[in-house]
């Protein structure tokens, strides 16, 4: 290179340690302070509404005591097998939308007449109350796994779908003609470029697909109850049952903090994209 | 066609690689119809590097999507004799890759293997003044150096006919001069036909063997010209500068023609 290709010579310079350091305290506390402000709203308004004396506190229990069940619950062995068996449910049936959803979408975005004859089904389904179809899956599967998984799938699937279809549609066409011009063929075009470009999209469909499954699943749950099996809906049902509202309401908490979790983790993955392609300010 | 054919005659040039014939091309339908290009006819020899200058509209980068394939001409024909690669008016970068993956994605769809294709995007970084980037994503750049990464992943393409549309629009003059000699050096390094859009006329000259006037409503050829001067030519010296105050009278004349 010339001398004067010094000017141009880039200078890069990484952040320093403690800097780093207290980036991630700020950012921490950035993520942390809306969340905590949002718990202390709820419980705050919660032992409002105790206090007022509205209902007995033996069907409305006040947040204290709620928080004392729950933790006495998280050292039962029921507890914990009640998680494990709603978790596997929530994995099998969202590992299956997830492959059925993606093989829909690929197709529907890709094959035109199936695209007229599918798409707005896709929609139709996705507006489709969950629990409408919990009839018709115990009359198909009886009271089983499977009755749930069925409906979970469905619930999930056509969100994933969505998505995946979404996604392709929006990939700019200049990206599309960049790859004809490298010569790319049908499948290093969609490997390389068409998915990459649909992938912002897709992961919105996986978030949405996953409140989905989870609604269908604790709907599942309460309606497909199967002996010797607890599960969180199962704990919900025996807990009301029992007029144990205490256990009630520290399992529909439970509920509450596993569907933000994976919310949470889906979000933070796509706003991590987001930022790698430069779609959002850090 | 007749110039074409007296400058590849001077130049001792081969057969056309390109010839483009009395294409036309409209884009729409009935009243909401545009003429982008009306009865354009050019021949391009083997390693000749011609340049293209005309008013913003005039269907420049319609003719070079049509000679890339990437859309059809309404009517005439077209004979394209090799591989084209194009370097798109926008630099079109991946926004999920670096700058070097990029670049080694065109190595890749061509064929190269896994192994090679790294250390070649360096090189092809290099070339465009970009050592040291390679890590950097799309959005982290600067306008000029997106539109240097599009060079450098233009070039890894490796075809023997190479369309840039307005590739140094957006860069100093220091890199411009810089880049102007390294696409004339692999020009000549690798014998490649190169089509160059620019709206600069001092440009056109600085590079072309021969420029190509192009008039707006409907998009045609107005005028073209051989430059004999002989390289390596500066752009700021006289006779560029000489000649491109002529052929920007020219142009003028031919837009005023028109409209009056
Ligand atoms: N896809 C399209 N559909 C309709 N009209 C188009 C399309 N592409 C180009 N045109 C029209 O064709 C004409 C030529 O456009 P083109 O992009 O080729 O101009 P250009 O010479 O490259 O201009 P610039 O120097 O500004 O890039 C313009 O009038 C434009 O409106
Ligand atoms: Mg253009």
């Amino acid at each position: 290179m010339s001398a004067d290709g010094s000017i141009l010579t880039p200078v890069v310079d990484g952040p320093s340690a403690t800097q780093a350091d207290a980036g991630f305290v700020l950012k921490a506390w950035g993520w942390a302070w809306p969340k905590a402000l949002a718990i202390v709203l709820v419980l705050g308004i919660w032992q409002v509404v105790v206090w007022s004396g509205w209902r007995p506190t033996y069907v409305l229990p006040s947040p204290g005591e709620t928080l004392q069940t729950l933790w006495g619950m998280l050292g039962t062995e029921r507890f914990w097998s009640a998680i494990q068996t709603t978790m596997i449910r929530a994995v099998i049936g969202f590992a299956l939308a997830l492959v059925i959803g993606t093989a829909v979408g690929v197709l529907v975005a890709r094959i035109r007449p199936l695209r007229l004859a599918v798409g707005s089904l896709i929609t139709g389904l996705q507006t489709m109350p969950s629990i409408a179809w919990f009839p018709l899956a115990i009359l198909l599967f009886g009271l089983d796994e499977q009755a749930i998984l069925f409906v979970v799938v469905l619930g999930a699937a056509p969100s994933i779908a969505n998505g995946v279809i979404s996604g392709i549609d929006h990939v700019p066409p200049s990206f599309v003609r960049l790859g004809t011009v490298l010569g790319a063929k049908t499948v290093s075009l969609y490997r390389d470029i068409v998915l990459p470009a649909a992938m912002p999209a897709y992961v919105a469909g996986l978030t949405q697909g996953w409140a989905f499954a989870w609604r269908s699943l604790m709907a599942g749950e309460l309606l497909v109850i199967i002996a010797e099996r607890p599960s969180l809906g199962a704990n919900l049902e025996f807990a009301r049952q029992f007029s144990k509202a205490p256990l009630l309401l520290a399992t529909m908490l439970v509920i509450l903090i596993i569907g933000m979790l994976v919310d949470g983790l889906f979000s933070s993955y796509a706003r991590s994209m987001r930022r790698k392609r430069g779609l959002e300010v850090a | 066609m007749t110039v074409a054919a007296a400058v590849a005659g001077d130049v001792g040039l081969a057969l056309p690689i390109l010839s483009i014939c009395n294409v036309g091309k409209v884009f729409g339908r009935g009243d909401d119809s545009t003429v982008a290009l009306q009865d354009v006819s050019l021949d391009v020899a083997a390693g000749e590097f011609v340049t293209i200058v005309g008013a913003s509209g005039c269907g420049k980068s319609t003719l070079l999507n049509l000679v890339a394939g990437l859309d059809q001409p309404t009517s005439g024909t077209m004979q394209i004799g090799a591989r084209v690669a194009f370097m798109f008016q926008e630099a079109t970068l991946l926004p999920w890759m670096t700058a070097r993956q990029n670049v080694a994605l065109a190595l890749k769809l061509r064929g190269m293997p896994k192994r090679e294709r790294q250390g070649r995007a360096d090189e092809l970084l290099e070339a465009v003044r970009l050592e040291g980037w390679g890590d950097k994503r799309p959005h982290e750049l600067s306008g000029g150096m997106r539109q240097r990464v599009a060079l450098a992943r233009c070039l890894a393409q490796d075809a023997p006919i190479v369309l840039m549309d307005e590739p140094l629009g957006a860069l100093d003059a220091m890199t411009r001069d810089h880049l102007h000699d390294e696409i004339e050096h692999v020009w000549r390094a690798q014998g490649l036909t190169i089509i160059f859009v620019t709206h600069n006329m001092r440009e056109a000259i600085r590079l072309g063997d021969r420029v190509v006037l192009m008039g707006s409503h409907p998009g045609r050829i107005v005028y073209e010209e051989s430059i004999p001067l002989p390289h390596p030519r500066v752009m700021d010296s006289p006779d560029v500068a000489t000649r491109a105050a002529s052929l920007t009278a020219r142009l003028k004349d031919q837009g005023h023609a028109h409209v009056g």
